[in-house]
């Protein structure tokens, strides 16, 4: 992948359609970033947009992938799934806009803010969808 | 204020990190909502939730967050407990509702506990 270039570290993870065990993969990176020395306001950048991406990968699409590259200037990372895809991203976006259902609520995430999150926290998001085929989420940090 | 002293106020019991009630918390927030939590909250702290789910743990975890209190007399499981002892989170329960673990907490910190 072209993300790879120039990194020093590449992480991989399988992200499982499990809701108890979502934010594994993201807490996996954030004690790698912590290892590495990054410092915590950056970690914690990272941290949460990933974390928020990985639920709604388990929510929307029953799991995914996540590929990290840490690279010395930024971390990026890339969350693919092959869930129904985002038909309207302008609107996903939008802060207490959800489609997720009530179990999601129940566990205090669904409420509109995920994508919003994911947002705030990185320095840039880029959101590739196809309805029916699936999402790409791709988050950077500046390190 | 103190761990220690907000168990007291609270009158509420460790269900794990009791070793650390001498922590200082600076920063206390009560949220039902993780992704409000991870929205709003600057600094780590303190969580009060009535939420009981693995993931009050992992937010917790992301936000440097190092105790939490649930309120309403909840009582996670043994898996969620694991978890916070694995993390480093201290766990506390209250049989206080929300509104009242806050208000009592904020009245007593005076200024001193932001939200």
């Amino acid at each position: 992948m072209s993300d790879d270039i120039g990194a020093f570290l590449t992480l991989h993870y399988v992200i499982p359609g499990d809701l108890m065990a979502a934010g594994e993969a993201s807490s996996s990176v954030r004690n790698k970033l912590i290892q590495l020395g990054v410092s915590s306001q950056k970690v914690k950048k990272a941290a949460i947009s990933m974390y928020e991406a990985e639920i709604n990968a388990v929510i929307h699409a029953g799991g995914g992938e996540a590929f990290v590259y840490i690279k010395p200037e930024k971390i990026v990372i890339v969350l693919e799934d092959h869930g129904p895809g985002i038909p309207d991203i302008e609107q996903a976006m939008q802060e207490g806009f959800s489609t997720a259902p009530e179990r999601i609520r129940e566990m205090g995430f669904g409420a509109g803010m995920g994508l919003p999150n994911m947002k705030r926290y990185s320095d840039r998001l880029d959101i590739k969808s196809e309805v029916g085929k699936g999402t790409t989420i791709t988050i950077e940090v500046d390190i | 204020m103190k761990l220690s002293q907000i168990a007291e106020i609270l009158e509420a019991e460790y269900l794990c990190g009791k070793e650390r009630c001498d922590m200082e918390i600076e920063s206390i927030c009560g949220s039902d909502l993780m992704s409000d939590v991870m929205a709003y909250v600057k600094e780590g702290g303190m969580l009060l939730t009535g939420l009981i789910h693995p993931q009050v743990i992992r937010t917790a975890e992301m936000m440097d967050i190092s105790a939490i209190v649930f309120v309403r007399g909840k009582k996670p499981d043994e898996n969620i407990i694991k978890l916070a002892i694995e993390k480093n989170i201290a766990i506390l329960s209250t049989a206080l509702p929300m509104y009242q673990a806050c208000g009592r907490i904020y009245s007593a910190s005076t200024g001193e506990g932001k939200t």
